[in-house]
């Protein structure tokens, strides 16, 4: 191997998404190919565009013959891989979907094809047997050819793209974030972004370990140089030397094993040793993670986020498409529950539709349930779409972001008509679906007594919640240290919320990252929480640290913590008392 | 459905070590598109065009297991095409067993 001339060089960021990766250095935006825009097609220029998908396909097979031409006899003697490729390059279900779609769907051919080759790995990744599993690497590999010549991109080489890779981004937007295709990733690494940022929650729940806010990513790692990320503490080397790899490689090795360990005894019910249970659930955002939910012991789902399918796209889904999603993940889970929250759009998840209003801030702007409130239309086929879905199995219907009683009369004014509808088409749903409130405008927590009398439940987000009452933008670095969940405010806003909960026999839930800590779960449970929900690899850590609670002792806690003025002060008396029940290093791997 | 339609069939076990993956499945399919035929692979599950080498992947047949080759009937070719199928498979693709 040749001497590279670069010494090691550690770059310091926010721990976003435990584990350790080694890898090579891809940089997004570079070469294009991963990020795949989506456009609609008119219904004059959709042969165009089909023609175009013949061209590159033409071109792909060109190449592969010529590859063929040029390698030496002996490996030519039978169909050989290329062959095979060429063959797949005119596959009906490659080549005949991608067209068909084009067509029904009125979109770009790059957009139709990934949706068509996404669908076949999807079908291939089911399968038992592990090595026929891995045979759409060879679909992958013959529809980057052809995405290669659709985009125009100087060919990059296959083995290259092949290998699994870190990714290095100055930031990802959720959209940009659903179009990577994930299985190729090991790490992510960004400039910008915080650990309740969108990548950072998307990375934990697939369990891919992620740095982020580290300001000069972009311009200090070049396409592939060696890294090493550790997503606990935040930290990137770059240009390792052998001995830190090894040594890195020791700590992913641990890592792995305390993580196993862990998971083997989350199916066991989360229950303190006084003998309080408590449900411990996952939040989601693709219906295709309800898996990792099951996977980690997940009691249900506390948050099935809805925006994703709205992105990305040219008009808003349809309610065809929309029951089917949802039906899935309640039949997949049932007869566990699943609170779907009704679509929280703009904010910082904009989509096509909402793309044209340019708000100077979003954060405050119309989304959510006010964005769903003006468009009755849109937000009535979701409702239907829910309420069909929850003839599958137990479901709950959660707004975000009520700010007040007159915004959810409103909404429950719709649902109502949602109902009527159904009854209307003779459609079947639940009649005793469960409706609640996020808690997560300060508003809501002060008025939450008043709330309390017209719905089922309440859920806490905690981002939302923590950002607006502190006044901190959580992906801004400069101030993100100031975001802190123990804040005495927030504790008192939470346990005022439960309390006016309390008092009307309704339960209150959390959803919000801060339910996935373990140094937060003695006084989550000290304030009389009912259930959590965290994104699904945390459900274990928690799992096991309720376990180590005595429920009754927690109480106690509150007095004292009543009687501090600080998050440090806090967070001191939590460890001080806790010491030896929480989990050493929580999910860091750390000396 | 197809009531009208005749097929020719034979049911063979898959011999080599790695099952019916790309290579072997770019045979069949080549050999089914070479000769113009309608054909199909047959398991206790699923049925799939064998004019596809993608259909053809998704059975995930692995050595042992047993396949029906049916070749719709139309003159000789049928003939010839399920006969080149069957040599396919008795040569195991070319492939260590």
């Amino acid at each position: 191997m040749p001497k590279i001339d670069t010494s090691e060089i550690i770059l310091k960021g926010i721990g976003a998404s435990p584990g350790i990766c080694i890898g090579k250095a891809y940089l997004v935006g570079q070469e294009g190919v991963n990020v795949i825009k989506r456009y609609p097609i008119a219904t004059k220029d959709l042969a165009d565009e089909v023609q175009r998908f013949k061209t590159a396909v033409q071109k792909s097979k060109e190449e592969l013959r010529e590859i063929t031409a040029n390698s030496p006899e002996d490996i030519r003697s039978h169909l050989n891989i290329f062959e095979s490729h060429e063959l797949l390059l005119k596959d009906k279900m490659l080549y005949g979907r991608t067209i068909e779609t084009i067509e029904r769907d009125q979109v770009n051919a790059e957009w139709a094809l990934r949706k068509v080759v996404s669908r076949l790995r999807r079908m291939f990744k089911s399968m038992a047997n592990s090595y026929l599993k891995d045979r759409a690497s060879d679909i992958v590999q013959v529809s980057d050819r052809i995405m290669r010549n659709l985009v125009g991109k100087e060919s990059v080489n296959i083995a290259e793209i092949d290998k699994r890779v870190i990714l290095v981004a100055h930031d990802l937007s959720p959209a940009e974030t659903s179009q990577i295709q994930l299985e190729r990733i090991k790490g992510f690494v960004t400039d910008r972004g915080g650990r309740t940022s969108h990548t950072s929650i998307i990375a934990r729940t697939l369990q891919i370990p992620a740095a982020l806010g580290l300001v000069n990513a972009t311009s200090a790692i070049q396409n592939d140089d060696i890294l090493i990320v550790d997503g606990a503490t935040g930290v990137v080397i770059l240009h390792p030397e052998d001995h830190t790899i090894i040594q890195y490689e020791e700590r992913r090795a641990r890592f792995e094993r305390y993580r196993a360990n862990i998971t083997r005894k989350s199916h066991i019910a989360a229950q303190t040793t006084d003998g309080l249970s408590l449900n411990v659930m996952g939040n989601i955002e693709l219906p295709e993670e309800v898996v990792a939910v099951m996977d980690h012991g997940g009691d249900g789902i506390g948050l099935f986020r809805t925006e994703f399918q709205y992105m990305g796209r040219a008009g808003f889904p349809t309610e065809a498409q929309l029951f089917d999603k949802y039906r899935d993940v309640v039949e997949v889970i049932a007869p566990k529950p699943v609170t779907i929250r009704t679509l929280d759009i703009n904010g910082d998840k904009p989509t096509a539709q909402t793309a044209e209003c340019n708000e100077a801030n979003p954060a405050l702007g119309l989304r959510a349930i006010r964005y769903c409130l003006r468009n009755t239309e849109m937000f009535h086929t979701q409702l239907r779409a829910i309420l069909r879905a929850s003839a599958y199995g137990p479901v709950r219907v959660i707004f975000p972001m009520i700010s007040g009683i007159s915004e959810l009369r409103a909404a429950k004014k719709v649902l109502a008509q949602t109902r009527q509808s159904l009854d209307h088409d003779g459609l079947a749903y639940d009649a005793d679906v469960k409706i609640g409130i996020m808690i997560e405008v300060p508003s809501a927590g002060i008025m939450a007594a008043q709330l309390a009398r017209e719905v089922d439940f309440f859920s806490i987000g905690t981002n939302d919640l923590i950002q607006y009452t502190l006044a901190i933008d959580r992906g801004n670095r400069l101030v993100a240290d100031l975001y802190q969940p123990l804040h005495p405010a927030i504790i008192r806003l939470i346990k005022q919320v439960i309390d006016a909960g309390k008092a009307c026999g309704i339960p209150t839930y959390m959803c919000g990252e801060m339910a996935a800590d373990p140094v937060h779960i003695p006084v989550l449970l000290g304030l009389g929480i009912a259930e959590l929900s965290m994104n699904p690899m945390s459900i274990p850590v928690v799992k096991d640290t309720i376990r180590r609670l005595d429920c009754d002792a927690t109480h106690g806690l509150i007095d004292e913590i009543f009687k501090l003025d600080t998050a440090e002060q806090i967070e001191a008396l939590i460890h001080r008392r806790y010491c030896d029940m929480l989990p050493k290093d929580a999910m860091c791997v750390l000396d | 459905m197809n009531s009208h339609r005749t097929w020719l069939k034979t049911t063979v076990t898959i011999p080599n070590a790695l099952g019916l993956h790309a290579r072997p499945a770019a045979q069949i399919a080549k050999t089914v598109q070479d000769a113009g035929v309608n054909a199909r692979l047959v398991t206790d599950h699923e049925t799939v065009d064998a004019s596809s080498i993608i259909d053809i992947l998704t059975l995930g047949c692995i050595k042992g297991s047993q396949v029906t080759l049916e070749v719709e009937k139309s003159g000789a070719r049928a003939e010839q095409a399920l006969r080149h199928l069957i040599y396919l498979f008795e040569n195991g693709f070319g492939e260590p067993s």
